[in-house]
């Protein structure tokens, strides 16, 4: 990976990825405030408000109505944003399913936060990682570079004709979107080389009329899904394709399904995505001092959930540790249960230990890194425990 | 009429007044027109894949985002520079419940787009339940008359009103029996700059249950007794209100429905009615229906 330090600010997290999304020339902007989303839009108003982007700007009712327009912007042929968390995504999810159902090319951040109730304002990732199955490709970024970059990939991969998929570039709420830190802002010539203007094959034109969104009876629903699932499998080398154009064009790569650290010799793997992957390098350094031989693979591509490449990249692992920022209440997490399902039919038959960790913005540390590493350990040795709560207070219980 | 923009095949009811609505708005419209509709009987009636009955382009994403669809198409028509009508068509589900708060944010961002809401007064697509806009007494299969009840406890939420509250240029009643007027008030709303509304009674057989043939009649007979008063507002103001030239008693109009049937078996059901026939004195006073 080369960074051009020449060209990096300090900026905040949030100002970095609106200059990313001015730099991919939406028509329209569509977008309800919510913390910690807000500094995203707020950032975009502004560049709209001074001319420095040609885009509308929709202040609209809702979230629901937010994602809403951008069907209409989208079938009117122009190319859409939006951004939101939590409760926002919560309430958008009827119009995910639609937008993706329709085949929109659509791209959101979302700025990853707890699930209420109890209210949490803070970080975790059970709002994108509940819509799994809502047809989008979910990007994670580690940092704000990574936000940043994802996000003119991701218009890149949605409105790939092969594709048109919506994507979601998430980055972890508050941890990534204000946090203040040295970006290379895109630049905005090569970023439209790099993605060109929206091109759709179909749009609401009086001189061509056609018909958006007809129902589909037991006769042909099948199909329709059956399609986007297609679409989703041709994602996975598509996302990876973009990846490296884009490294061709920018000199950043941060693999494209996945990444790993010091994961070719590794006995205990930790798998995880977003934010914390920084956490757990810094752990996995001092614990490679002591002799360990711990390593990690970071998930940058959750949907379409790249299978194949983690039967490849963990096939030699001892035993794997999943630490994720949601729970599957009633169930285990995310990542987990698709890992295990992952590896079901495969040879590999190493022992996967998931931890639930970092719910409602409570800091992981290094200690809980090693405290998940002695587990997995012992998971190895034969004493598995499936699934835990990381970290948790007992005695407030 | 030329050739109508609504293709026939649709599997909308014999004796339902929404198509013939739909071919009214789209007449008057004309063929550079977008059309958006909610989740409906006119979406499924006249959108099932492989086929379609539209012949200007028509997007339907959910129930209740019509506006906040159509909001995004116009923006992208105004940003390339086109002058193209764009109409929201749908019931009154999505216009008075469901979609109210998308509608709200359509009307006060001012865009320039007319809807339709089709008005049959429950939710019909599935299975006659009450909405918002079912009036007073009405049978519904979520509001039933029974031994402890006369139908729909509430009257009907005045949505126009709800839509001059935000201030808009043009809100209008029509009626599909009155299809010279419903033209003009269409054509009319598409000439004004910013956001218009345009509530139409249309008669729903399977909802109301009436004889199929008798479907214009019903409609005519809700102007003439006063219930559905033909009213046209620009700019807030009272511009236009339709006389009536024969009012018929309330009664007549009730009759015909099945919907209403359980007001004429119950001797404690008077009470009702004169209420309903308040509603229509009312409405005569108010807006000085009848010279």
């Amino acid at each position: 990976m080369s960074y051009n330090t020449a060209n990096m600010k300090v900026v905040e997290g949030s100002y970095a990825v609106a200059h990313a999304v001015m730099c991919c020339r939406p028509d329209v902007i569509s977008a309800y405030p919510i913390t910690p989303q807000t500094h995203i839009v707020e950032n975009l108003s502004q560049m709209v408000a001074d001319g420095e982007l040609d885009s509308e700007f929709l202040t609209v009712d809702s979230e629901f109505s937010a994602l809403s327009v951008l069907v209409g912007v989208c079938a009117a042929g122009g190319r859409g944003y939006s951004s939101t968390t939590s409760q926002g995504l919560a309430l958008m999810y009827e119009v995910l399913y639609n937008v993706s159902g329709l085949r929109m090319p659509l791209v959101m951040n979302v700025a990853n936060r707890a699930m209420g109730a109890p209210l949490n304002i803070w970080n975790d990732q059970q709002d994108a990682i509940g819509a799994r199955d809502v047809g989008w490709i979910q990007i994670y970024a580690e940092n704000v570079q990574e936000a940043v970059d994802a996000t003119l990939q991701a218009y890149k991969i949605a409105e790939d004709k092969e594709i048109r998929t919506p994507v979601m570039v998430c980055m972890d709420g508050f941890v990534l979107t204000h946090v203040y830190e040295p970006v290379e802002l895109l630049d905005k010539e090569k970023a439209r080389e790099f993605l060109p203007d929206f091109e759709p094959e179909h749009i609401l034109d009086p001189s061509h009329p056609m018909t958006f969104g007809a129902f589909a009876d037991p006769s042909t629903y099948t199909e329709f899904r059956y399609q986007q699932f297609e679409a989703q499998l041709k994602a996975l080398p598509k996302i990876e394709e973009v990846a490296r154009q884009f490294q061709e064009s920018f000199g950043r790569y941060y693999g494209g399904l996945i990444d790993g650290y010091f994961l070719d010799d590794a006995d205990i793997v930790i798998v995880t995505l977003g934010s914390v992957v920084g956490t757990i390098k810094d752990a996995i350094d001092s614990m490679r001092s002591e002799g360990k031989k711990v390593g990690m693979l970071k998930i940058r591509s959750y949907r379409p959930f790249p299978v194949q490449a983690l039967r490849k990249a963990l096939k030699d692992a001892a035993v794997i540790a999943v630490i994720e920022k949601d729970v599957a209440i009633g169930g285990e997490a995310g990542l987990v249960t698709d890992l295990k399902a992952a590896f079901y039919n495969s040879s590999i038959r190493t022992p996967i230990i998931g931890f639930a960790a970092g719910l409602g913005g409570r800091d992981i540390t290094i200690k809980d890194i090693r405290r998940m590493v002695e587990k997995a350990e012992a998971a190895r040795k034969g004493d598995l425990s499936e699934f835990e709560f990381l970290a948790l207070r007992k005695e407030i219980l | 009429m030329d050739k109508s923009l609504l293709a026939p095949g649709h599997r909308a009811c014999a004796g339902c007044a929404m198509p013939t609505t739909i071919r009214l708005v789209l007449d008057a419209a004309g063929p550079n027109t977008i059309v958006v509709s909610p989740t409906g009987c006119l979406e499924v009636t006249t959108t099932p894949f492989p086929e379609s009955s539209w012949c200007v382009p028509w997007l339907h994403s959910l129930f209740e985002n019509a506006s906040a669809a159509a909001s995004g198409v116009e923006v992208m028509l105004k940003r390339r520079g086109k002058d193209t009508n764009v109409v929201i068509i749908g019931g009154d589900g999505s216009t008075f419940d469901i979609g109210m708060g998308s509608n709200s944010g359509m009307f006060e961002r001012g865009h320039k787009i007319l809807y339709v809401c089709y008005d049959n007064e429950a939710y019909m697509n599935t299975g006659v339940q009450r909405s918002g806009s079912t009036p007073f007494c009405v049978h519904t299969t979520t509001t039933p008359s029974g031994s402890q009840s006369q139908g729909n406890p509430r009257p009907k939420k005045d949505m126009p009103a709800i839509a001059l509250a935000h201030g808009i240029p043009y809100v209008a009643t029509a009626s599909v029996a009155y299809p010279v007027d419903l033209r003009r008030k269409v054509k009319r709303a598409l000439e004004v700059n910013g956001p218009s509304y345009l509530q139409v009674n249309a008669p729903c057989i399977t909802g109301w249950t009436f004889d199929a043939g008798t479907m214009i009649e019903l409609a005519r007979l809700a102007v003439e007794s006063g219930l559905w008063p033909l009213l046209e507002y620009e700019k807030g103001e009272l511009v236009g209100v339709k006389k009536i030239r024969r009012p018929r008693p309330v009664e007549e109009y009730l009759k015909l429905q099945g919907r209403y049937k359980h007001l004429f078996k119950k001797a404690e059901c008077a009470d009702m009615l004169s209420q309903i026939k308040d509603m229509a004195l009312t409405n005569m006073a108010k807006y000085n229906l009848v010279d």
